[in-house]
């Protein structure tokens, strides 16, 4: 088997089965219509629903690889950057391509921030990361709506609109298109630094990185602030395709399915080398279960509990005692099977000797 | 100066910080009183802290005896609202009885509590994973069970809710001259029991020395003989059993189920067990200090809605404690891990006072 394949295999092979499950329910599952010169369906939907999920399970992951926690707090970031994106944007008075543009970088600035922030209390004062980004992932809604003047502020303009939706002539959704370039920017960056070496190594053994020279506090800071640019992006889109800041509600809950896609794509939660390839896939997977759970009439309520029951049996599947157990069963059964070989076959060969 | 070396006795970590703990409460209701007179010089409303929020104080609990063994359980919040709301359930259908919903709530605590800690003493799991993906999934089922807000109306348990112990010493006079004494609920009652209790178990049971060792190093612990496994899984066990009290107690200070109940406990419970003095690297604690930490949290809150600003601040305010605490907590253990010992020396003014009060020159 291709090693590019191996890391995939999981979060694959689970995107295909439910495919698979929503292709036997509905046969016209994967039909693709045009509307007004934009493509629609069940695949394109999915692809622009996960849009934000993807974003940010790529700076989860970086983050999981570097400090071997998880930040809780990404869905309440974004909410935040997306409450000064709206301040921000309505600061720079006419709405336009470019105010838009600065707009969104003021609140990548501050996503930056909130990534130093949380970054700092772990690489520096040395605190668990989930700790750490407790303080943000309780705090931080009530940040967002005082940012918002305690109102949820609406988002509706010709320029916001096409992020969030299409723009005439393409046809395809803005946040897909979005999607497409944050992983290919991710791809160049990894291709050009040394990033993925660093962060690996950190995450594997710190004393070891820095006597080869890396920096661990550097290098946790840096995918810190990373993960608080994607969060910051990610509630950018967001608000872009819901038109309204709604800081109550806003990406509820996609820490635990960014988690969860990190996880599926077969990353180690503890930390050390990662697969981003499958994280992404394991991002589409989370969505696509979404998606087949809402379809087969289950609420969105119960959705929470199926996917915490989810996460808790992944975790026992590949806790290191279940691991071990799995090991030695492998063993034994090679054991017989070769046992019952070299009685088939004559024996074993040192007889022979 | 030999003769001062040798008088010297340094104070250890948690004396230290369960101090500073108790310093701080006393310091922010001084503040409480000086802001406004008029409603904290009632010694009811140092008791409606309690009566308001005795979950959350036993939740603390819970969550310092978890920290001291080492781990830490973000389920606390969800279990608590998933047990009042099914309490709540239990005691609206017909044929209940208030004696099975105190055995639902226990039996609901203990089966998260079971769960979690198997998983995460005996299949070495990490702690923050499980209790995360438990904190939704005891959120979810709550929803499941009912996602309406629903009032307990059982005789029985109304009585029981509406039961005020009358402190007969201790009272205000109100502008009519009368003599109005403090109330106390079932539910401090309770919330003070389990103090107790925990404190009691910590101390002097070999559970609770187990836990100090396994805490503070599990690798010497295990050498010892203990069965650190055994001992983690307790702690869970006793963290899960605390979050059905505290979601019992938390029906009897609102008899009413709701979604949104014990909403943001988790963050709360450990904010006050860490400015209570428990160490988030295990092995240092004291459970007497997580009410105390519990109490300024709540003295803040309080004061912030006494002055009526935006509860929003409140939320804000929290969180900025548990920062402050946090980031305190590990300037400790840096410089613990720097001079080498356990011990951190005194800080000098106090050396200085120490000096003049046993009569020598400073």
């Amino acid at each position: 088997m291709p090693k590019a394949l191996r890391g995939v295999l999981i979060p694959l092979t689970v995107l295909l089965l439910l495919l698979l499950i929503n292709v036997i329910k509905d046969v016209d599952f994967l039909d693709i219509s045009n509307v007004n010169g934009a493509l629609y369906g069940n695949i394109p939907n999915i692809l622009f629903g996960a849009t934000e999920l993807v974003i940010i399970t790529i700076g989860m992951t970086l983050v999981t690889s570097a400090s071997g926690g998880q930040d809780i707090s990404v869905g309440v970031v974004a909410t935040i950057t997306s409450a000064v994106f709206i301040q921000a944007l309505a600061a720079f008075g006419p709405v336009s391509w470019l105010s838009v543009a600065g707009a969104l970088v003021v609140s990548c600035a501050v996503g930056a921030l909130l990534g130093l922030f949380n970054g700092t209390l772990v690489a520096i004062f040395r605190i668990q990361p989930m700790v750490a980004t407790l303080i943000l992932f309780t705090a931080g809604r009530s940040i967002a709506f005082l940012i918002d003047g305690k109102v949820s502020p609406n988002l509706k303009n010709a320029v916001t609109t096409q992020i969030g939706g299409v723009i005439p002539g393409v046809p395809i959704q803005t946040p897909i298109i979005l999607t497409v370039v944050v992983i290919a920017v991710f791809a160049v960056l990894f291709k050009l630094t040394n990033l993925r070496l660093y962060t690996q190594t950190v995450g594997i053994n710190e004393k070891a990185a820095r006597l080869n020279g890396i920096d661990p506090v550097k290098v946790k800071l840096l995918v810190f602030v990373i993960l608080g640019i994607c969060c910051a992006v990610a509630g950018f889109i967001s608000v872009c395709k819901n038109e309204r800041h709604d800081s109550v509600n806003l990406l509820k809950l996609i820490e635990m399915d960014a988690i969860l896609a990190v996880a599926l794509g077969g990353n180690a939660l503890i930390g050390g080398k990662f697969n981003l390839p499958g994280a992404i896939i394991g991002a589409y997977t989370i969505e696509v279960l979404n998606r087949t759970l809402l379809r087969f009439g289950i609420s969105p309520d119960a959705i929470k509990a199926v996917k915490a029951a989810f996460i808790i049996f992944l975790m026992i599947v590949s806790s290191p005692v279940v691991m071990s157990l799995l090991d030695k069963a492998r063993g034994k059964i090679a054991g017989r099977l070769e046992k019952s070989a070299s009685d088939k076959y004559g024996g074993p060969k040192t007889e022979g000797a | 100066m030999t003769k001062l070396k040798e008088n010297r006795v340094p104070l250890s970590n948690a004396n230290l910080l369960f101090i500073i703990a108790a310093v701080i409460l006393l310091v922010m209701y001084l503040f409480a009183i000086a802001l406004f007179p008029e409603s904290f010089t009632q010694p009811q409303t140092f008791f409606d802290l309690f009566n308001n929020n005795a979950a959350l104080i036993i939740l603390a609990c819970g969550m310092s005896v978890v920290m001291i063994g080492g781990g830490i359980d973000i389920s606390v919040g969800g279990v608590c609202g998933l047990v009042t709301m099914s309490c709540a359930v239990f005691l609206q259908s017909a044929g209940a009885d208030v004696g099975r919903s105190v055995l639902l709530a226990l039996a609901i605590g203990l089966a998260f509590g079971a769960l979690q800690g198997f998983l995460i003493a005996y299949l070495e799991i990490q702690p923050f994973i499980i209790t995360l993906a438990g904190m939704f999934l005891a959120n979810g089922v709550m929803t499941i069970v009912n996602s309406t807000p629903i009032r307990v109306e059982l005789p029985a348990f109304v009585a029981l809710f509406e039961t005020k112990l009358k402190i007969a010493w201790l009272g205000t006079v109100n502008r009519h001259g009368m003599f109005i004494p403090c109330k106390i609920s079932i539910s401090m009652l309770i919330a003070v029991g389990v103090i107790v209790a925990v404190a009691l178990l910590l101390k002097w049971s070999r559970f609770g020395r187990n836990l100090y060792a396994v805490g503070g190093n599990a690798q010497s612990a295990l050498m010892l003989g203990i069965n650190v496994k055994r001992t983690r899984f307790l702690s869970y066990l006793l963290c899960g059993l605390l979050s059905g009290i505290a979601g019992y107690a938390f029906l009897l200070t609102t008899a009413a189920g709701n979604v949104g109940n014990a909403s943001g406990f988790e963050m709360k419970a450990i904010a006050a067990s860490i400015i209570g003095g428990t160490m988030l690297t295990g092995g240092v604690g004291n459970i007497l200090g997580s009410p105390i930490g519990a109490l300024s949290l709540l003295t803040i809150n309080e004061i912030i809605r006494a002055a009526g600003i935006d509860s929003n601040i409140q939320t804000i305010i929290s969180g900025f404690l548990l920062c402050f605490f946090i980031v305190l907590q590990s300037v400790i253990i840096w410089l613990r891990d720097r001079s080498g010992g356990f011990k951190l020396q005194r800080p000098p003014w106090l050396k200085a006072s120490l000096r003049t009060r046993d009569g020598e020159a400073p």
